[in-house]
């Protein structure tokens, strides 16, 4: 027994029991991956959301799904799922299978879904911050009243193209948001040896765009951030910069084994008693929204289901070798053989 | 039909297909209030508005990933690089983004885009505003290119493109803009892609070559005939598809080939002509398949060694004397 009073929940019960759901299935998805990755089953580079799922589910679940744009750079997994993507067709392009979104031919880093209006998953750090660009101008161009939400790493935020685009945005008004995904490292460098400035929700300051720094390991608060600030862009028609603090628990990729190099595990074990899950977790007890039997029963439940996504995709077959011709261009066949 | 220069040329095609698609949008720097900085887009701010002529910051990566984004969502971007030597800033948005976003996507999403500008040497504007680098740009998967050598091939192509729903790099050398001859002036008029034309027709030789060495071949098929020899002249117009077709046809004719470029002759486009028509038509050829190219130098200022660098009617002569 607690004689603390018990929080004052902002959100229905319900509500509170899909987000948990979404970043429970998330994390148990990317487990999986990781799985994957080293038995040899997927390939490539592959980065994992561990540790960053209230950002996909508080601000995806905060936008008009199938109306708005999203895209994000490589670690894509998660906005894929939350964003409505079929977990199996996701499943089958990390294993680079046929029944993948893009039948094996995009890969983990490279996740399309054009009917859920996601644009990627994009490989070529900060680049991506200008495809984005170009998606708020179409919409600012056709007169709709769509809000672009374009995620990028403390990394990218360096990178030259971020801030020709940031300038561009600001200087016509367009309506997208930029999620600075602050996990503290550039791949295995750590924020203070790549930023000169750590503060990133500065960054959209000398473009006069409004930005701020929001913490972001409560989904509850990232969900209150995420809406009122897409209400706002969508009806002043201007961009908006949020630093999002959050952190990422397991390492850059999959490949990831010198975490040693960049960060103590006494770090990542201070970082975890933060876990969103378990943030969530709490709450839901607390208020008696799941029983403790119900959170086990779903954290069951859920593997079983990524298991049988993870056996269905295993059992997809590959692209056929003539594939590979198929949709270099719209219209005509690159030239054939070696 | 009706005579105008090329510039008129690439900017009746602009006109043509902004007035039948509000989903073309131009963009670039300078093309709007300042006209174009050669002039290619010149009263159409006026006539179109800020909306369809969108002047730019300074910023080519970004001025390419726009209208990558802005494609990839329906619209039909037309980008004006100042020069194609300014494309080089923007390779990563053209190489790893343009050519690749179909296919990543396995067909999900379409880059309906179009880069165009002058490309190659005009008149002593020295290393870094000179590159003829549309061979780099064939080098590459998912993009389409082309580079028209006359005024109707020029709007014909240019249309073409704007209506493709692939990227598009359409090169201009800007030693033709003022070129003058007869354009279609029918609005429909489209030259497809893929499709070599036969500038002149020969039977002793075929001169190979596209934009502005097409008139320098054509020159050289001249002299040429006043020695008897008839030389026939193809110009390419597109390297991306390329019209092998018409380029072995014209070789098993002629039996002797060679091709002309104002890019460097080491590693340049010339050279993929001239390897695929000794695959293909090694029984046929009396002669090896020459290269005509560029000097392999940064193009230098002085008036007197930047001719040097670009291959001349005479430079040409004095080649084809090794085969003919």
């Amino acid at each position: 027994m607690t004689n603390k009073a018990p929080t004052k929940l902002d959100f229905p019960a319900s509500l509170i029991k899909h987000d948990y759901e979404e970043m429970l299935f998330m994390r148990i998805f990317e487990e999986k991956c990781q799985f994957a990755f080293r038995n040899g089953k997927a390939g490539g580079y592959l980065h994992l959301y561990v540790g960053m799922e209230p950002l996909a589910t508080g601000w995806l679940n905060s936008i008009r799904k199938g109306y708005d744009y999203v895209i994000t750079a490589y670690r894509d997994h998660g906005h894929a799922l939350v964003l409505g993507s079929d977990p199996l067709a996701v499943m089958c392009e990390i294993l680079g299978r046929k029944g993948g979104l893009s039948n094996g031919k995009g890969g983990s880093m490279h996740l399309y879904d054009a009917e859920h209006q996601l644009y990627g998953g994009w490989g070529i750090v900060g680049a991506h911050t200008a495809l984005g660009l170009g998606l708020a101008f179409a919409a600012k161009y056709r007169g709709e009243d769509r809000v672009t939400l374009c995620y990028l790493g403390d990394g990218a935020a360096n990178a030259g193209i971020f801030y020709e685009s940031l300038n561009m945005a600001g200087l016509w008004d367009l309506p997208i948001i930029y999620i600075i995904e602050n996990n503290y490292f550039a791949m295995g460098t750590r924020l203070e040896y790549h930023a000169a400035d750590t503060n990133l929700s500065k960054r959209g300051y000398p473009f006069g765009i409004e930005s701020e720094q929001l913490d972001s390991m409560d989904v509850m608060e990232v969900r209150k951030d995420a809406a009122r600030i897409i209400e706002m862009v969508r009806k002043e028609q201007k961009p908006y910069l949020v630093e999002a603090l959050t952190y990422r628990f397991v390492g850059h990729g999959a490949a990831d084994n010198s975490q040693e190099l960049y960060r103590t595990k006494e770090e990542v074990a201070k970082a975890r008693k933060r876990d969103p899950i378990h943030l969530l977790h709490d709450v839901i007890l607390e208020h008696n929204i799941l029983t403790q039997g119900e959170l086990e029963a779903l954290e069951e439940k859920f593997r079983a289901e990524v298991d049988e996504i993870y056996a269905k995709a295993e059992a997809s077959p590959h692209p056929d070798p003539e594939d590979v011709y198929t949709n270099v261009y719209t219209d005509i066949s690159p030239e054939v053989g070696h | 039909m009706s005579v105008m220069i090329y510039r008129d040329a690439i900017r009746q095609a602009l006109i043509e297909e902004l007035d039948r698609d509000d989903n073309v949008f131009l963009i670039g720097e300078d093309i709007g209030r300042y006209q174009g900085t050669f002039r290619v887009t010149q009263g159409l701010y006026e006539k179109y508005g800020s909306r369809r002529v969108v002047d730019t910051p300074i910023t080519e990566p970004a001025i390419v990933g726009l209208a990558n984004g802005a494609a990839m969502a329906g619209l039909r971007p037309v980008v004006e690089m100042m020069t194609m030597s300014f494309s080089i800033l923007a390779l990563d948005q053209i190489i790893n983004h343009s050519a690749k976003i179909h296919y990543m996507s396995d067909g999900q999403l379409k880059v309906p885009l179009v880069i165009r500008g002058p490309g190659g040497a005009a008149n002593q504007l020295s290393a870094q505003h000179s590159h003829s680098i549309e061979g780099w740009y064939a080098h590459v998967p998912g993009l389409k290119v082309v580079a028209p050598s006359t005024p109707d091939c020029a709007k014909g192509l240019l249309k073409a493109a704007i209506r493709d729903d692939n990227p598009v790099i359409f090169t201009e050398n800007p030693g033709l803009y003022g070129l003058k001859s007869e354009v279609n002036d029918d609005p429909n008029y489209v030259i497809p892609f893929g499709k070599a034309r036969v500038a002149r027709e020969g039977k002793d030789i075929s001169l190979i070559a596209y934009s502005r060495m097409l008139h320098v071949c054509e020159a050289v098929a001249e002299k040429l005939e006043a020695d008897g020899i008839s030389a026939e002249v193809i110009d390419v117009r597109c390297l991306k598809p390329l019209d092998t077709e018409t380029i072995f046809a014209s070789v098993r004719k002629t039996h002797r080939a060679a091709v002309v470029y104002e890019d460097w002759k080491f590693g340049g486009f010339g050279g993929e002509i001239a390897s695929q028509i000794s695959e293909e038509c090694f029984d046929d050829l009396d002669a090896p398949v020459l290269r005509v190219g560029g000097l392999n130098v940064p193009m230098p200022y002085s008036r007197v060694l930047e001719l040097e660098c670009i291959p001349e009617v005479q430079d040409v002569l004095a080649t084809l004397k090794k085969i003919l």
